[in-house]
């Protein structure tokens, strides 16, 4: 076996390396700068990207650690953020033509620790507008494409983070996921994606889209990689009241040791019409193999999942439609060029700054929660809501984890949904109820699809799980080379 | 047509601009600033990705006036938020409180002028944060946002409509503002738009022998007592004089809100009801709901000071006349000085025309020297120097004139010791019985006429007593003790005849 090259290392192998000195951080800068350079002009993954910047940190690095100082987990290693994360550096678009132009006065609190740790950022990645999407189509700056296959969709809305860490393109990226925007890409284009449980990573500078749901989470190529990211972005911040004030464990130190007589909840819900056969073939061979090494195989019930999508559309709307009020073209950002007087100015400004989807929620949101309507709507999918959390405490006393597809197919080609606004939201029919109920979900690589698309396996735990999911997914992954597959350079 | 009877109801909506350093949900300096747009951060601009952190400080003066106003304060309580686009609010929703608010009802002895009181029941009162202003110039075709006040702590106070008049309106909005700042929430400067007050109005009218209730108005954003009274007095006439045209069109009109032209001394319609905004209220998901345990609410009522009201039965039980109660009242710094003073001696009567004697006195010139306001207690004299001046009156040292003397000598004087003063400027009277008897001899002796007057003409006995006194303490050049002189007086007039 050839020493892989610097570009295919893990986070993880990779932050080693640097510390040891064995690969220059510079040099990983170079080599994830030309992967860029002959991936991106087809992936379109990235909005941005610094190369100056990476390189020129790259080197401070290089001196700082030839010097012997302390360097964090991170130092040397390019990441990539999705760009509803607030930075100092360059714009914060939210693939919005409203935010074009933006530029943040402030760094996002994961992206002061992700600095502070020693990551490099090689860029911004696209995402569907305002995070509203399940395939980055959405997006103002045109659609991403999947490494696997660029007529397919990356998913989304963390589409462009996906693509950029399964490209090769960085070495871990940051997604958000409010209804399953890190889950569902991760599983698209064969990464691993972690969406922690509501409050363990502080949101403090991730452009609100679903405040109730949106969880910024480690997008990676491997299990290690997503426990890593999680060490450092994850803890309390005080600019956050909904982070949750507890230190979290050290999520790196077991990672190794297989859980103990786990018990792994199939919920039946997951696996009904809808479900594509490859995609139900390779979870049944997980859960095959999650059996075959002693772990108790229970089937589950999860009976208000067929409602969670109608309580999704009308819970994250209503919050986005409150969210994005103060992008009306008076403070910042778009601003028509014609305007009448100050109604026309509001009016104009967001139908020309905002796409159709972005539209089209806010729409949705503002009826739910209007006078005569909140009650029947917004009050409504609270109350399911409830009997959501109430259906996983319920499955959590059969089981420790879920084990579900993470998504019902693989990639599908670019515009097979874009013109179904429905078909596109069933695409989260399986992780909205994650988000919902605020319990950490992950995706990791399970297996390809005849045609090489890759397939997504979702662990769900109890509230600040994240220590068992990883260890599961660990060992799965350990005894598996899913994630270590990359696509093909010249597709 | 004659007037018919009516009967006044008045419910008010007051907004106080709490006092903390820092803003309702982020850290930016709070308060008022002359260069617009400094008292800013990215919370108050509503950039994207921030998020809001309750100021625990202001939820502590809200719940301070809370239990001063006798209201439940609730055990958990959460934010909302109430959406509606204009430019000074940057995130186009208020953070406030729609169905929990932090304060439940209550109530509150209005003081009326006549001595008596009546009891005005508080709905609730809740925290929300303030918007931004506009300014608008003349002939330009933009406006200007200044986002200072926007995200200040604002409480907003709602009584049921227990006020059943211009006057009530207004000296519940006069008391109000006395008990925020007895509780130092509030400086209650008008001028600064501390405290605004938005009256609901309507009457219950007697005619044809049943009670016709005219629709309700809201006069927004009054910011000063007069324009309170006079924009209830107004409005009166104006709900009156409809129903005496349009009956019909007077009772259903259904709520409007209308705004006071305090230069026209009238009100215009702003919004009917027809127009009610929708604002969308909903929990706010960027924070958490409050928790408010019992060690805390006892905590801050500890903090909690007595109020002017029981302040003021403790005065008139002490002897204070109404008026000299009031004026000690007014301010919480000074009211504080007589009760420290008082406490040292137990002598009120003294220590008031102390303070408001000698001391209203000297406070008012410096005032008018330095055209700012000057309280009594801003003057150096100490609740020990005026127990101790006191002291010297109730025991005869000096003589009411003389502690004038010794207190201006106090103010801005090197000397502290009231003693010591007066010493030194020869104040201290003279209760020796033998000197004294010496000058009422003299004096006895210089004024024959008065003497006559008081042993033969019962009509002129006290004029020429006094004539006498005061001839004595003249020969004693004010050093006499008048009590001593008094006695003495009488005893040789009384033996001579």
């Amino acid at each position: 076996m050839t020493e892989p090259s610097t570009a295919d290392l893990s986070a993880f192998e990779l932050a080693a390396k640097i510390s040891r000195r064995e690969i220059k951080a510079v040099d990983a800068a170079h080599a994830y700068l030309n992967r860029v350079k002959s991936q991106d002009a087809k992936i379109h993954a990235f909005n941005e990207i610094y190369a100056e910047d990476l390189l020129a940190a790259a080197e401070m690095v290089d001196r700082s650690l030839d010097a012997g100082e302390k360097s964090g987990p991170l130092a040397g290693v390019p990441i990539a953020l999705k760009d509803n994360l607030c930075t100092l550096k360059g714009h914060t678009t939210c693939s919005s033509k409203m935010l074009q132009n933006f530029q943040s006065p402030y760094d996002a609190t994961v992206v002061t620790r992700l600095k502070a740790a020693g990551a490099l950022v090689v860029g911004k990645t696209n995402l569907d507008e305002f995070a509203m999407g399940s395939s980055t189509e959405n997006s103002a700056f045109g659609p991403t494409r999947n490494p696997w296959n660029p007529n397919c969709v990356p998913g989304g809305s963390s589409g462009g983070s996906a693509a950029a860490v399964a490209a090769r393109m960085c070495a871990a990226a940051l997604g958000s996921d409010t209804g399953g925007s890190i889950r569902q890409p991760a599983a698209l284009c064969g990464i691993v994606g972690l969406k922690p449980t509501y409050g363990l990573v502080s949101r403090y500078g991730l452009v609100a889209f679903a405040s109730s749901l949106d969880q910024i989470g480690p997008m990676t190529r491997d299990v290690r990689d997503a426990a890593l990211f999680l060490n450092v972005i994850a803890g309390p911040d005080a600019k956050d009241s909904t982070s949750w004030p507890q230190t979290p464990p050290d999520y790196l130190r077991d990672i190794d040791r297989p859980p103990e007589k786990l018990r792994i909840g199939l919920p039946k819900e997951f696996f009904g019409e809808g479900l594509s056969p490859e995609v139900s073939k390779a979870i049944h061979k997980a859960v095959d193999f999650f059996r075959g090494h002693g772990a108790e195989i229970v089937e589950v019930s999860l009976p208000h999942t067929r409602y969670g999508i109608a309580a999704y559309y009308v819970i994250a709307p209503a919050e986005a439609s409150s969210n994005l009020a103060r992008y009306d073209g008076v403070h910042y950002g778009h601003r028509t060029a014609h305007a009448e007087d100050l109604i026309d100015l509001y009016a104009a400004s967001r139908a020309e700054g905002f796409g159709p989807e972005v539209q089209r929620r806010i729409m949705l949101g503002t009826y739910a929660l209007s006078s005569g309507y909140y009650d029947a709507y917004y009050l409504r999918a609270q109350k399911v809501r409830q009997l959501i959390k109430a259906d996983f405490d319920h499955a959590f006393k059969a089981c420790d984890v879920i084990l579900s597809p993470t998504t019902p197919d693989v990639a599908f080609e670019l515009g097979a949904k874009s013109g179904d606004p429905l078909a596109m939201y069933l695409c989260d029919v399986f992780t909205v109820t994650c988000n919902i109920a605020g319990i950490p979900g992950m995706s990791l690589p399970c297996g390809f699809s005849p045609s090489g698309l890759p397939i997504g396996m979702q662990l769900l735990g109890p509230l600040f799980s994240e220590t068992v999911l990883l260890r599961l997914a660990r060992f799965y992954e350990t005894a598996h080379d899913w994630h270590r597959r990359k696509p093909g350079d010249d597709v | 047509m004659t007037e018919p009877e009516y009967k006044v109801l008045i419910g008010m909506e007051i907004h106080v601009q709490l006092a903390t350093a820092s803003k309702m949900f982020t850290g930016a300096a709070s308060g008022y600033s002359e260069e617009p747009n400094t008292q800013v951060d990215g919370v108050v601009l509503g950039l994207p990705g921030v998020l809001p952190v309750i100021n625990r400080r202001a939820v502590e003066m809200a719940m301070m006036v809370g239990v001063a106003l006798g209201c439940q304060i609730a055990s958990q309580t959460k934010w909302d938020r109430k959406s509606y686009y204009y430019p000074d609010l940057p995130k186009n929703y208020q953070i406030s409180q729609y169905d929990q608010p932090l304060c439940g009802v209550g109530s509150v002895e209005l003081d009326m002028p006549d001595g008596s009181s009546k009891t005005i029941r508080i709905r609730r009162a809740h925290l929300e944060e303030d918007a931004g202003k506009l300014l608008h110039e003349a002939g330009q075709p933009v406006s200007l946002v200044d986002l200072n006040r926007a995200g200040t702590p604002l409480l907003e106070i709602v009584t049921e409509p227990d006020l059943n008049s211009p006057e009530e309106a207004r000296l519940f909005g006069e008391q109000l503002r006395q008990i925020c700042r007895y509780l130092g929430v509030s400086q209650g400067i008008m001028q600064q738009g501390h405290m605004r007050f938005e009256p609901n109005i309507n009457l219950h009218i007697s005619a044809d022998g049943r009670v016709y209730k005219t629709a309700i108005s809201e006069i927004k954003n009054l910011n000063s007592f007069r324009s309170v009274e006079r924009a209830c007095q107004y409005e009166i006439q104006r709900q009156l004089a409809e129903f005496m045209t349009d009956r019909q069109s007077a009772m259903q009109a259904g709520k409007s809100t209308r705004g006071w032209d305090d230069d026209k001394g009238c009100t215009t319609l702003q919004r009917s009801k027809e127009e009610a905004h929708d604002y969308r209220y909903f929990p706010d998901p960027d924070l958490v709901p409050l928790h408010v345990d019992t060690h805390w609410v006892e905590r801050v009522r500890l903090q909690v000071p007595e109020l002017p009201a029981a302040r003021k039965q403790r005065y008139l039980q002490m002897g204070l006349a109404m008026k000299e109660a009031a004026a000690l009242l007014e301010d919480r710094a000074v009211s504080d000085l007589f009760d420290a003073a008082v406490k040292i001696r137990p002598l009120p009567k003294r220590i008031a025309n102390l303070m408001l004697g000698p001391a209203a006195k000297i406070a008012n010139a410096r005032a008018g020297d330095l055209a700012a306001t000057v309280r009594i207690s801003d003057l150096e004299v100490t609740a020990d120097q005026y127990a101790k001046l006191a002291g010297m009156m109730e025991d005869g040292t000096v003589s009411a004139s003389a502690a004038s003397t010794v207190f201006e000598s106090l103010c801005g004087g090197e000397e502290k010791d009231p003693q010591v003063i007066a010493e030194r400027l020869g104040l201290v009277q003279i209760r020796d019985t033998g000197a004294t008897q010496a000058w009422v001899d003299a004096a006895i002796a210089h004024n024959p006429q008065a003497v006559s007057d008081f042993k033969n003409n019962p009509k002129k006995k006290q004029a020429s007593l006094g004539f006498l006194r005061g001839a004595v303490m003249k020969l004693s050049q004010g050093k006499a003790d008048p009590k001593l002189v008094g006695e003495l007086l009488e005893k040789t007039l009384e033996k001579d005849s």
